[in-house]
Order: C-alpha cells, then sequence, then structure tokens
C-alpha cells in the first residue's frame, strides 16, 4: 500500500455459505488476512445481519446457491438496500451464471476452490466503491463536501495515516479529499470551487428574479444575483446559469412550434428534425432526445416491444443503461441526482423498504458518476440533429455502465412540483434544464406547446410516450412499458418502483398524473 | 525425543501424502488447507475434513432417496444435491469425488436413473476411501508430534 499506509485490516466482511465446510474454510482464509469476519449459513440470516447493523459491514461475499433463496436474490437485496459490494462464489463457471452475477450487480465472481490470495485484495471492491461514490459527490457539485466526507466516516472510509485501517475512523480530511481529487477526473483541480446545484428551489429563485427583472435578456447576473438574495452564491454562478436557461428557452422557443410535449414526445407529425435526432437511435422504445423542448421522436412507437426492453433492462443493468427513451424531458420528477439527498442514497440506506428488490445503487453511482465529467457530455446541449445514440444520453446515464438511478430521489408522482435540477458548470445542466421545461414554462406562465394532452394511455403511442416519459425523472432508471404489461411488470427490476419509493404507478395513475401536468408536456 | 523415530514417521507422512496427491484422491486444495492450520487452530484440517465427510454422508442419503422409486425421481433435487456435493469436495480437495460429481451431473442432465444410481455408488465408495486414507494420515501426523516432531509441510502445487 503505497499510497499512504493504508492498510485493508479489519474489513468487515460478512460470508454467506450453505456449505459448513466452506463457511469454515473462507473463515479461516478471511481471518488470516486479518479481516474481521461473520459467518452466516442461510441468505435470509444473512439479510437480517446486514438490516441489523446497515453500517456493520464492509462487504459481502455470498454463494450462488443457498437452499432459501437465490443468491442472486441475495445480491440485489444487499445492493439495493445497503449498496454494499457483494462478491459472488459459486463452483460452478458457466458463463451464463457469471453473466447474471454481473447483470445483478455482483463486483466480482469467484469461483471455488477459492484461494486466499483471491481473498487478499477483495478490499479493492470496497475502496472503489467509496471512491467512486466520493466522486460522484464532487461531481454533483455537492457543496457540503466536508460535511458528506465526514459523514463517510463512520462508514469507515479508508483515510489517511500509517495505522488507518478499515473500522478505524479516519484521522485525516485532507487526505481524503486528497485523495479524492487524485483519483477524481483530470479537469478538476485542488482549487476547483465546489460546484453549485441548482437545486429546484434555486432555480425558482432564479426564475423568478428573472422575472421580476423583466425579459430575461434584459436580466443581468448581478441584478439577478442580488434579487435572489442567496448568500453563498455568485456572479458567476448565476451568469453561467442564466447563460443555460437563455438557450434553453430559445430551443424552447422553436419547440413550440412542432407539436410536441414540451420535450416531450412527439406525436405523428414531427418535423424532419426529428427523424435527423432520430438518427441514433437504436433500441424500439427510445426517443431521441427531446432537446429543448421540440424535437423529441418517439416515433419509434409502433416499433416498440416491451418485452426485449424488459429483458434488455436486465441484462444491461449494469452497463449502458437502457435509458428509456432518451426524451429529454424533463419531467418534473427529476429530483436532482445531484441533490444533498442523493447523497444520502449513496450512503447505507436505512429507509429503503425491504421490498425493494433492484439495485438502486448501482444506478445512483453510475448517474452520478455521470454528473461530473464534462468531457462526458452526453448530451450535445444544441444539436439536436446531429446527436447519436450516445449522446443522447441523459446525463445521468453512466456511459461506462450503470443506469443511474436515484430511486430515493424521485419525487412522488403527488408531488407536483416539477423538480428542476439545473446543474451548473456542465452541459448537462442543460439537460436538466431540459428537463423542466414544463415547470418552468408554467411557473412563468407562458404558454405551452400543446399537444402534449392528446396523449392517453391506450394507444400504441402510449407505449413509446411512457417510454420516451421521463416522470421518474431519472436517468438512470430503465423505463419500462409497464403501463400494460402485468407480465413485464414482474420482470422489471424493483427499482421502478422506486418512483418516490412507492409502489410502481399504474396505468390510472398515469392519467392522473398527466392531467395534472406532471408529466412533460 | 527420538530423533531417528521422528525422521521415519516424518519421512513416512510425506511418502503417504504424496502418494494421495499422485493417486488423485487429493489435489491441491487439500494442500492450501494445511497451510491455514496454525497454532490458533491445529487441528483445522482435521476439523473440516469431518465437516466434508458429515454433508457427504447427509447428502448422499438425500440422493439415494431421491433415486429410490424408480418412476419418481426427483432429478432437480438430485442435481441439486450433486451440485452440493461438488462445492463441497471441491473445499478440501476431495479430487475424486468432486470429478465423479461431474459424471454424476451429466446423468442428472439427460434424466438417466441407472446412470444415477452408479454415481451415486461411486461417490459413496469414494468418500468412504478417501475418509481412510486421511485417517491413517491424521494418525501418523499425531505419532510425530507424540514422538515429539514436527509434520512436514508438503506442498504440492
Amino acid at each position: 500500500m503505497e499510497k499512504s499506509g493504508f492498510s485493508p485490516v479489519g474489513l468487515r466482511v460478512l460470508v454467506v455459505d450453505d456449505d459448513p465446510t466452506w463457511l469454515k474454510i473462507l473463515e479461516k482464509m478471511l481471518k488470516k488476512c486479518s479481516y474481521e469476519v461473520t459467518t452466516c449459513g442461510l441468505a435470509r440470516e444473512a439479510l437480517r445481519l446486514l438490516r441489523e447493523r446497515k453500517d456493520g459491514y464492509d462487504i459481502v461475499i455470498s454463494d450462488v446457491n443457498m437452499p432459501d433463496m437465490d443468491g442472486f436474490k441475495l445480491l440485489e437485496h444487499v445492493g439495493l438496500e445497503l449498496d454494499l459490494p457483494v462478491i459472488m462464489m459459486s463452483v460452478d463457471g458457466e458463463t451464463s451464471r457469471v453473466m447474471k452475477g454481473v447483470q445483478h450487480g455482483a463486483c466480482d465472481y469467484l469461483l471455488k476452490p477459492i484461494r486466499m490470495k483471491e481473498l487478499k485484495i477483495i478490499w479493492q471492491h470496497v475502496l472503489r466503491k467509496k471512491l467512486q461514490e466520493v466522486r460522484d459527490i464532487e461531481g454533483c457539485g455537492y457543496e457540503g463536501g466536508a460535511d458528506w466526507i465526514t459523514r463517510y466516516d463512520e462508514a469507515h472510509f479508508l483515510g489517511g495515516g500509517e495505522d488507518v485501517s478499515f473500522g478505524k475512523k479516519r484521522k485525516d480530511f485532507d487526505f481524503e479529499k486528497k485523495l479524492l481529487q487524485d483519483e477524481s477526473d483530470p479537469s478538476s483541480s485542488s482549487s476547483k470551487k465546489a460546484r453549485v446545484v441548482w437545486s429546484f428551489e434555486l432555480h425558482q429563485k432564479f426564475v423568478n428574479a428573472v422575472n421580476q427583472i423583466g425579459c430575461d435578456h434584459k436580466a443581468g447576473p448581478k441584478k439577478i444575483l442580488d434579487l435572489m438574495n442567496v448568500p453563498w452564491l455568485t456572479r458567476e454562478n448565476v451568469a453561467s446559469h442564466l447563460q443555460k436557461y437563455r438557450l434553453y428557452l430559445s430551443r424552447l422557443e422553436k419547440g413550440k412550434e412542432l407539436k410536441c410535449y414540451s420535450g416531450g414526445v412527439k406525436n405523428a407529425d414531427s418535423s424532419p428534425k426529428d427523424v435527423e435526432v432520430n438518427s441514433g437511435y437504436q433500441s424500439p422504445g427510445r426517443s431521441s432526445y427531446v432537446f429543448s423542448g421540440g424535437n423529441s421522436l418517439i416515433q419509434k412507437a409502433t416499433e416498440i416491444d416491451p418485452k426485449p426492453l424488459a429483458s434488455a433492462s436486465l441484462s444491461d443493468l449494469n452497463t449502458d443503461v437502457i435509458m428509456p427513451p432518451k426524451t429529454k424531458k424533463t419531467r418534473i420528477g427529476f429530483d436532482p441526482p445531484i441533490s444533498s439527498s442523493a447523497f444520502d442514497s449513496l450512503l447505507p440506506w436505512n429507509d429503503v423498504p425491504e421490498v425493494l428488490e433492484s439495485k438502486p445503487v448501482l444506478y445512483e453511482n453510475s448517474f452520478l458518476q455521470q454528473q461530473p465529467l464534462p468531457s462526458q457530455s452526453s448530451y450535445v446541449a444544441n444539436s439536436a440533429p446531429s446527436l447519436m445514440e450516445e449522446e443522447m444520453k441523459p446525463p445521468y446515464e453512466t456511459p461506462a455502465g450503470g443506469s443511474s438511478v436515484n430511486a430515493d430521489e424521485f419525487p412522488m408522482p403527488q408531488d407536483k412540483i416539477p423538480t428542476v435540477t439545473l446543474q451548473d458548470l456542465d452541459p448537462s445542466a442543460m439537460k436538466l434544464q431540459e428537463f423542466n421545461t414544463e415547470a418552468i414554462l408554467r411557473s412563468l406562465n407562458w404558454e405551452l406547446p400543446e399537444s402534449h394532452h392528446s396523449v392517453s394511455l391506450d394507444t400504441d403511442l402510449d407505449l413509446t410516450w411512457l417510454q420516451g416519459e421521463r416522470f421518474l425523472a431519472n436517468t438512470g432508471l430503465q423505463f419500462q412499458d409497464y403501463s400494460s404489461s402485468p407480465s413485464l411488470l414482474s420482470e422489471l427490476p424493483a427499482h421502478l418502483n422506486w418512483y418516490g419509493n412507492e409502489r410502481l404507478p399504474d396505468p390510472d395513475e398515469y392519467s392522473f398524473m398527466v392531467d395534472q401536468g406532471l408529466f412533460i408536456s | 525425543m527420538n530423533t531417528t523415530v521422528v525422521a521415519q514417521l516424518q519421512r513416512q507422512f510425506q511418502d503417504y501424502i504424496v502418494s494421495l496427491y499422485q493417486q488423485g484422491f487429493l489435489d491441491s486444495q487439500f494442500s492450501e488447507l494445511r497451510k491455514l492450520q496454525d497454532e490458533g487452530s491445529p487441528d483445522f484440517v482435521s476439523e473440516v475434513v469431518s465437516l466434508f465427510f458429515d454433508d457427504c454422508s447427509k447428502l448422499i442419503n438425500t440422493m439415494s432417496r431421491s433415486l429410490e422409486q424408480p418412476d419418481n425421481v426427483d432429478f432437480k433435487q438430485l442435481d441439486s444435491g450433486v451440485h452440493q456435493l461438488k462445492g463441497s469436495s471441491s473445499s478440501v480437495g476431495a479430487r475424486r469425488v468432486k470429478n465423479v460429481c461431474i459424471s454424476f451431473k451429466e446423468c442428472c442432465d439427460v434424466q438417466n436413473r441407472e446412470g444415477c444410481l452408479r454415481c451415486l455408488q461411486q461417490v459413496d465408495y469414494e468418500y468412504k476411501m478417501l475418509k481412510t486414507k486421511l485417517q491413517d494420515l491424521f494418525n501418523l501426523e499425531q505419532q510425530i508430534l507424540q514422538a515429539g516432531g514436527t509434520i512436514p509441510q508438503v506442498d504440492i502445487n
């Protein structure tokens, strides 16, 4: 451990295996690695232990074949509820099994017989995860970076100093920050200002200030800043946000001419623009981003075949997100993953109902991961036609894979307040803005593009529309057609149920939501 | 301590264990197990191996019941049992037992009851054979220790 004397001593491992022989051997091996070991012969028991002490373990190692519960199910639960790295083990190394492990979120898959040398380095998974999370948060422009890191102290994040190890409190904040900076985006520097997270409230203030001043192009950042009366906000923050806002609005103007939902699904009469925009799309059911409210296309409506989506989503869980139509739409519910609550979700979940079965965490991470890298600008903010599929991906998607969903962050459907999360600094911010077109427009009492209300849940279009709908607000969510297909529902990763941590809305709710204008109109 | 006796015993031990590897009774996993044994757990290997044999006995009984009725064989359960046995045998390095499991699984896959029965018999034979062999080995170890000597590290890898 050259870096800083970091040592994995004390790593708290939970081993789950129904084979008593293996359990004994693994326990011995892990102890020899100087880890703190807890053994368990049943999956349910393991879950119980994990839930009891949410912050009590750093990593879980489990056999794939458990008598009381499928190891993959356990894996999902752990990933979902606790955000812990899980290593799967099996005597079976069949490709399909390993694949399944990966799909369900395993950070590694070991073949039995397992050797000491393999166990000696499992700590890397814990470290990696922590680093990713912190990076995500940093990237999101979370202003309270330090606070968050403090909280991580309890999570046994690695720290500085020679005798630092898992299980001990970090001694040195700076070390961690330094480590993070080293690890993070090359463009970041220690002098980098904390990014501003444009939460809905903040943006509202901004918009109100703009309105107060009058026509936005007359409003200068200084004036807006003054009106907003947000002490920690700087003129630069406002200036860059204003720039993006202007761009966004101008695109909206253009979009008004097209029949579409604000940033929503486009109907039959798509303009040629749509076609171009769509070019990047490959998957059925996906629509291209609606850049600035106008050019989304869900033209593939009829081609949508929910089934593949369902399975695809499962298989893509850890890979590029099957993003629901990249309709950039706005929607509301978009609860900025970037908000502070997002961080909470990164931490061991305490509140997630046990019902959840998917892996939010994975999503979140990737989602958040997305944020920081300017180089990644997946969304070409301005040139819709030239979008390639990759670019169409919402900012929240991880190109590298992992859909990002901040389940916890989704506003409840009943939460009619469109959440605007605008991120400063990044092109990604743009995207966010677009999502909230509707909300913004409404708040500004601007005319909304018509036609969106023609969405009904009964037609094929629904599918598409729904699929294009980002009402789940998020990015990583795999948008499935869950409106009308019960079987699909059961196949859907439960994370979709995260929508506000509630159950999946049923079709009726959708109508409700649409009517309430919760969807991007 | 009679060093000659100790040396002889140690030699015997070494030869014996090497022969077990050579004859395919054991594979390198067993060697790994021996490395794990230390002052903190001086009987680690024999404890683990006991667990394994107990497991074998249980699994074989279950599988035997699954195969009892010719027209009502639960191949799924059988397959599960074989899988467990395979996993278990891999934990101690019981190579021959593991190999039988591979054939056993194939028989399950094609629902060959006869084949399964044969495999079951073979697996039973192999694990009991190994049990005897290892018992002899542990006895030798005890003799060495009692004679005041230390057990040789025989690394097969």
